[in-house]
């Protein structure tokens, strides 16, 4: 079924997802203190890219740099192409504890992204409608955050990152802060979303089995200061991966064997400190 | 020991610790204590001059009532009380919001502020009596810088506490600095803003009084006074029923206000 729905949804929304991202040798230090240290990435178009590591080896810092809500001390980040010119904010976070506003609904939350654009009131509305669909969401379209569980605050964050069409999704550990079934439903919908959609993103996370269902290249960053260790490229296509365990629970191993020895040191520092 | 079985019942351990609403005793104590006070004073118990028995306090309230002076005493108040707090608010919330916002003026003002809060202001009442005279403005003045560094000090603790998640989530969807402020920033730090009220519109009313007690021919607390100065209890009394019930409604309607905007906590 998913797989049907993948073609004639992309050629319905018609849009071509066109971004590629050039991380160009990027080092940073907080104060004294070195955290990535000459990372030099390709984020090519319709790729998912995740990003691992053991914790505190400047993976999220490294996706604020994407989106410009830091700045590197060394090296920058290019934007390979002009955005497509539809997409409202082309670079679109969704982070791990969601950030909706509590004052505001569903609804309200995605208005508020629309708000600044000057749309007309009806295409604001419309698009509300259409992304609240997307992600069934539909009848929870005024109910406010508190009245929601963790899954379904993070498909209002989804929904109104939809709405600004962006070209690349920038996702912070979207998935860490729920619990494990809700997570499996969540991971599902991001496929499916993706299937439809093929949109551009870079997906932080310390989850390895996210990393192999979602990503077409995992970069394993080293403890701090975070280097590129290696880039696992994934071949196969997200939409078979799904009976595929046997051959992502090796590349999760071999994930787990690079990540191992890092993420006890890591542990360990932290401790010492 | 169960008979059959020959098993016990694990004992109940749990409960307790858990304060739930029961509505008549509020005012059962109420009406018991004025009960026992008014038979304290019909039997003598109690010496009528230095406590009135309630029923005496109630008569001089009606008098006050019927005479028509209780409006007098209550729009010279409430006007004094509305006025300075209302400017002391407004100053607090710019001044609040300038220190929460901008660097340079948060360190200009917050010593400043830090300063000046300690000091009770009626200490400073006859400083602004010769500023302002012994009128009206003196009054609202004191009230005024009784309200306003409190609010500037909750303003802009308030927003500081204003998720820094949430602004970042502004920044990424391109927000302009001016819908963060009023779109996340504002709302954000309405829950402070609003317990700051509370602390000010208390502060407010007991600077109305001591303030009421220099100078004033009408208002409430000059009532208390004069009722003070005859040694006329049960209107002295009857004077600080009308302050309670002016702090209850102020009360309730900063309650009805964290009601309504306040409803997505």
């Amino acid at each position: 079924m998913r797989m049907e729905a993948a073609r004639p949804a992309s050629i319905r929304t018609g849009r071509h997802k066109l971004m590629d991202i050039h991380v160009d040798h990027i080092s940073h230090w907080y104060g004294q203190t070195e955290v990535l240290r000459d990372i030099d990435l390709h984020i090519g178009s319709g790729q998912i890219v995740c990003i691992i590591g053991p914790s505190g080896c400047g993976k999220s810092t490294l996706l604020r740099f994407l989106g410009g809500l830091e700045r590197p001390t060394r090296g920058s980040v290019l934007e390979m192409s002009p955005p497509p010119p539809d997409s409202l904010v082309p670079l679109t976070y969704i982070f791990q504890d969601f950030a909706l506003l509590p004052w505001r609904s569903a609804a309200g939350n995605i208005s508020l992204v629309l708000e600044r654009h000057g749309l007309a009131r009806a295409e604001a509305r419309a698009i509300i409608d259409d992304v609240l669909e997307r992600t069934k969401l539909t009848d929870f379209r005024d109910a406010l955050p508190k009245q929601l569980s963790g899954g379904m605050k993070q498909r209002v964050a989804i929904a109104r990152a939809l709405a600004v069409r962006p070209a690349c999704f920038l996702m912070d550990e979207p998935l860490s802060s729920l619990d494990g079934q809700t997570r499996e439903l969540l991971l599902d919908d991001l496929l499916d979303l993706w299937l439809r959609e093929r949109f551009t993103a870079c997906y932080v996370t310390h989850n390895l089995e996210e990393a192999v269902r979602l990503g077409h290249k995992i970069v394993v960053l080293s403890r701090r200061p975070g280097r590129i260790r290696e880039i696992v490229e994934v071949d196969l296509p997200v939409e078979e991966r799904k009976g595929q365990s046997g051959m992502l629970w090796d590349r999760q191993r071999y994930l787990w064997e690079l990540m191992r020895e890092e993420a006890l040191a890591a542990d360990q520092e932290i401790a010492h400190v | 020991m169960s008979d059959d079985t020959g098993g016990a019942p694990v004992p109940y351990r749990g409960g307790g610790f858990q304060p739930r609403p029961v509505g008549v005793v509020g005012p059962l104590v109420f009406a018991g204590l004025i009960g026992l006070w008014e038979i304290a004073s019909r039997a003598g118990w109690i010496s009528a001059i230095l406590v009135p028995a309630p029923s005496l306090a109630f008569a001089a309230l009606v008098d006050l009532v019927q005479t028509g002076q209780i409006w007098l005493h209550l729009t010279a108040s409430v006007q004094r009380l509305v006025l300075g707090w209302t400017l002391g608010t407004a100053a607090g919330l710019l001044l609040g919001f300038a220190a929460g916002l901008f660097s340079l003026a948060r360190a200009g003002i917050v010593p400043f502020v830090a300063a000046i809060f300690p000091i009770p202001k009626i200490a400073l009442l006859p400083l602004f009596i010769i500023w302002f005279g012994i009128g009206e403005e003196s009054k609202v003045a004191t009230i005024f810088f009784g309200t306003f560094f409190p609010t500037v000090i909750s303003v802009y603790g308030g927003v500081d506490n204003v998720d820094r998640t949430l602004i970042r989530m502004g920044q990424s969807f391109d927000l302009t600095w001016f819908s963060i402020v009023r779109k996340i920033i504002l709302p954000g730090a309405m829950p402070a803003i609003l317990s700051g009220f509370r602390i000010s519109t208390s502060i407010a009313i007991i600077l109305l009084v001591a303030a009421e007690m220099i100078g004033a021919e009408y208002g409430v607390g000059a009532y208390i006074l004069l009722a003070g100065n005859l040694m006329a209890t049960d209107q002295l009394i009857a004077g600080a029923a009308v302050l309670s019930v002016m702090g209850l409604t102020v009360s309730w309607l900063i309650g009805k206000a964290e009601k309504t905007i306040l409803r997505w906590r």
